[in-house]
């Protein structure tokens, strides 16, 4: 109806989005802050026979999309076999005719979708992974009518491999340490687990150009290579199909470090424009020793545009790539304030901070969360590249750490990332292994805990309780 | 055989860092010696790719490709990637001055043939002189190439010249897909200028024919070792093999994003602003009184235009979702919509900007689309951070954008292949809505002024733009205000 109401708008305090305000109570807002991903809830379903890196692809997955902001998580169906069968005594309980253990497999997938209906429905999750092998079609079709039921949508990953290398890497790597494996040395580890593998291949269908023409799927030849790709329905589906097809295995290592020293940093001062201070110049010096001393192959190094980190890479000696994207926080109305400033000037402001970290917006500048958004991008190109040095900022490394080591939106804000260290992270498995290695030149603490009184009308002095000493 | 410890002769050592300075008009930070900046900074330019790229289309005609090719290369200029895009049917009619029939393309035709290959071979010169000595980043080479002698020709030609190649096949059998291209942009071809439309279309028919015997689609098998991404029915599904970089990963993602179902966009700006109206630029000011009878027009107007599904987007500015509210449907708030940041300048006049900043003032006027505003931003800027509204817009249907001048410009700018020299100078004025409708290789723009009044807030560029220039120079071509 077209109502003549010119609502009068109010600025949310924390996260400074504008809503309409009648009566002194927000009404039920038109406007989402956040554009619409998709409209119903998700399950992408894996396909694919063992040790084809379903898992090591459902979590990667999960973890990019949570950090994102799209609620995901993964549903294991070999941990609900593990909890229904207690000990797994070896392959033939794989085997095709083994009717018992077909029983307890139906009934384990069953329940399996059953929590992701509660998932969807009661823990406002937005994307489901079903991580299993769904080798047949009767499976698929089982998930499909589920799933129609539910008005869910439903996207296909299937990982087709037969290089046998690349399967025994897998195995190697993540099935010998699986609880199925605790009591067995690594000969009969993979002797048995190649005997499961043969259990599936008798009855797998893979997706078919021809009979799947009307599913949404993805499949992935040859840990990338060649995809093919059918009928993407939605935004989601399709951020899903290009972060897949950016990923890779080969091994590499991304270094995250921040600036040197600078002088505002000094000072207790937050943001600006300022250079490096002589210990910072001399943790770049330090740095560029570091680099060399690891003789890192075809490093890439990536800076901010601000002048602080540009600096540091400038003693590396080596070519640099300056990315907009990887600029400090904006803090608005409290660039080049120290923390006794904030507190002074905008006390209110300093407290919703504290309130919630992770999506409090500065007036006229930025939240957490909105920074997870400009670095998407360098997400993206990180997960393509790899050996890379990012020389950024406090805020920036806490953002892109998170991404690596999978950490909440509350844990974010609250990563440790202090000046002149460096924070080596290696994929491994199906994680990152981190190295922090702290190049030995001394800087000051920029680090504010939260402290334990949030309250808008706090006292200053608990306010500043936390605040790092400075010049 | 002994191991040295560390390359200290290799690897460059100990220099003591070079010391920086910000560049006046991007304000990117470069080293400089002897006062002079050094060249090559590494700046984030989205091309990630260290040689040119040559995209070679394949496809039976009336497949699309000059559609892709025409699509793509608009996108990757609008992002910042010099393309250029070679079609070898212009060739041939430059070649041929008259087309009689589809005969010449008769596989049989030796004469023809003849012609066909020296065009093939005259458009790849004019790819290598682009990519070589015109600063030309990514060629598309816009012909059949369906055979695979023809392929194999391109690709020597690349190796030779350092060049990547990635191709992009557009395979289509649905009879009303190839009907209706035919009808929207093969007829109108000056091919067919003296033809009536069965004439044209059943010899368009035999044309495709002449093509059919020899066409060797891009194989899973031989093809193997290339790089290509095959679009099937117009998009439902796609085989995608051996992306080699960032760029071809981009398109890569475009191409699977893009679509021709028939929609509109619409583009507007708020409605007129309180800061609008006393000349300030920037802030987040809310509507004038007119800017609130705008925001009810506009309401009406959609309403009218009975739009199929549309979906609103504002940015996250008070001024646009006022607007947004008025219209009394639901509406996406994104961030990226927001305002070009002035920095400094942010909620100033132009008087007083050149009061106070009158170097900066100069500097944007010398080049408006790459200044960027003392820690603030730039159109340049701008780009990159609407590239994904733009991912967005394709992917959608209807949509209504209520946005910001230097937003809308920038978007403007992209569905209407405008330079980064056109960009900044578009006109985008207050209380007009621009609806946009994809058309044959481009796009159909109807300007609507909803009648009511507003300030106008479009700067010419001014004839001086030295940094030395007086005052009213400077200030000739501020548009009035309170």
């Amino acid at each position: 109806s077209m109502s003549s109401e010119q609502n009068e708008l109010t600025q949310t305090p924390l996260l400074k989005i504008w809503v309409p305000w009648v009566h002194s109570t927000l009404s039920r807002r038109r406007g989402s802050s956040v554009p619409q991903f998709t409209n119903s809830p998700t399950v992408i379903v894996m396909v694919g026979l063992p040790a084809r890196g379903k898992t090591y692809i459902s979590k990667k997955l999960a973890r990019y999309l949570n950090w994102i902001g799209v609620n995901t998580a993964v549903f294991n169906l070999g941990q609900y076999r593990r909890e229904a069968v207690q000990t797994y005594k070896n392959y033939e309980f794989f085997r095709p005719d083994n009717e018992e253990a077909m029983k307890i497999r139906r009934n384990c997938a069953s329940n399996a979708l059953t929590d992701i209906g509660a998932y969807f429905t009661k823990e406002q999750g937005q994307v489901a992974v079903f991580d299993a092998t769904n080798t047949t079609r009767e499976r698929r079709g089982l998930i499909l009518s589920f799933a129609k039921e539910k008005g869910y949508k439903v996207f296909f990953v299937e990982s087709v491999c037969d290089d046998p290398d690349i399967i025994e890497q897998n195995i190697m790597q993540v099935k010998l340490s699986s609880p199925d494996y605790e009591n067995c040395d690594k000969e009969e580890a993979l002797e048995d687990f190649l005997k499961r593998i043969e259990c599936y291949k008798m009855t797998y269908v893979p997706l078919d150009e021809e009979k799947d023409r009307h599913l949404s799927y993805i499949k992935i030849f040859n840990v990338g290579s060649r995809y093919l790709v059918n009928r993407v329905q939605d935004h989601i589906q399709s951020r899903i199909v290009y972060y897949l097809m950016n990923i890779h295995v080969t091994p590499r290592s991304i270094y995250l470090s921040r600036h040197g020293e600078s002088d505002l940093n000094l000072l207790g001062r937050i943001g600006g424009d300022s250079g490096l201070s002589t210990r910072g110049q001399m943790y770049a010096s330090a740095l560029a020793a570091f680099v060399q001393s690891q003789s890192i192959r075809d490093l890439k190094v990536w800076t901010s545009h601000m002048k602080r980190t540009i600096q540091t890479a400038e003693a590396l000696g080596v070519p640099y790539e300056q990315w907009k994207a990887l600029n400090e926080i904006d803090a608005g109305m409290c660039e080049e304030m120290t923390y006794e400033e904030i507190q002074d000037h905008h006390p209110e402001e300093f407290a919703l901070r504290d309130q919630d970290k992770y999506r409090y917006r500065y007036p006229k500048g930025e939240s957490y969360e909105d920074m997870v958004h400009r670095l998407e991008p360098v997400i993206m190109e990180l997960e393509r590249q790899e050996n890379v040095l990012v020389i950024c900022h406090q805020a920036v490394m806490r953002c892109l750490l998170a991404y690596f080591l999978d950490k909440s939106a509350d844990e974010l804000p609250y990563l440790r990332c202090p000046l002149h260290t460096v924070l080596k992270l290696t994929p491994v498995a199906y994680g990152c292994k981190v190295e922090s290695i702290f190049l030995n030149v001394q800087a000051v603490n920029t680090h504010r805990e939260k402290p334990p009184n949030v309250d808008i009308n706090r006292k200053t002095e608990d306010a500043l309780q936390t605040v790092p000493e400075h010049v | 055989c002994s191991v040295s410890k560390n390359n200290t002769n290799d690897m460059p050592m100990e220099t003591s860092p070079r010391e920086l300075t910000q560049n006046p008009l991007r304000k990117i930070w470069m080293p400089y010696k002897n006062g002079l900046p050094e060249k090559h900074i590494s700046q984030r330019k989205v091309c990630m790719t260290n040689c040119p790229t040559l995209i070679v289309m394949v496809g039976l005609p009336a497949r699309g490709k000059t559609y892709i090719s025409k699509k793509l290369t608009r996108y990757l200029n609008w992002i910042g990637v010099p393309t250029k895009e070679f079609n070898v049917g212009q060739y041939r009619r430059e070649c041929l001055k008259i087309y009689k029939n589809f005969e010449f393309f008769r596989p049989d035709n030796e004469e023809g043939l003849k012609i066909r290959r020296q065009c093939a071979l005259s458009a790849l010169n004019d790819v290598r002189q682009y990519l070589c000595m015109e600063g030309g980043q990514v060629a598309v080479f816009d012909a059949t190439n369906t055979t695979r002698e023809r392929r194999d020709t391109i690709t020597r030609f690349a190796e030779q010249n350092g060049f990547k190649v990635f191709f992009v096949e557009s395979v289509c059998e649905d009879p009303d897909v190839i009907a209706e291209n035919i009808v929207q942009v093969k007829l109108g071809s000056p091919d067919y200028i003296d033809c009536n439309t069965e004439e044209a279309v059943a010899d368009f028919m035999k044309r495709i024919k002449c093509y059919e015997n020899s066409y060797q689609p891009l194989d899973e098998g031989l093809d193997r070792e290339l790089s290509y991404i095959k679009i099937m029915d117009v998009g439902r599904r796609y085989l995608v093999n051996r992306v080699l970089d960032h760029i071809q990963s981009r398109i890569v993602y475009y191409l699977m994003n893009i679509h021709i179902t028939p929609r509109s966009i619409y583009l507007c700006r708020h409605g007129e602003s309180d800061l609008n109206v006393r000349g300030r630029i920037g802030g987040d000011s809310g509507l004038t009184s007119r800017g609130k009878e705008y925001a009810k027009s506009l309401g009406h107007f959609i309403q009218e235009q009975n739009i199929k599904d549309l979906k609103v987007w504002t940015s996250q500015m008070k001024r646009t979702i006022q607007t947004a509210e008025a219209l009394a449907v639901p509406y996406e708030q994104w961030k990226a919509l927001n305002e070009i940041d002035a920095g400094v300048c942010e909620e100033m006049m132009y008087e007083e900007i050149q009061e106070h900043f009158p170097l900066e003032f100069a500097l944007r006027d010398q080049d408006k689309y790459r200044y960027r505003y003392p820690k603030g931003e730039s159109y340049e800027d701008l780009v990159q951070r609407l590239e994904p509204v733009i991912m967005e817009l394709e992917r959608q249907e209807n949509v209504l954008v209520i946005c910001h001048q230097a937003v809308m410009r920038c978007l403007l700018a992209y569905f209407l292949d405008k330079s980064a020299e056109e960009l900044p100078y578009l006109k985008c004025p207050l209380h007009t809505v621009l609806k946009l409708t994809p058309v044959a290789y481009g796009c159909k723009v109807e300007s609507i002024f909803l009648n009511v009044e507003a300030v106008n807030t479009h700067r010419d560029k001014p004839e001086n733009v030295d940094i030395s220039r007086p005052t009213e120079e400077a200030l000739l071509t501020v548009p009035a205000h309170q």
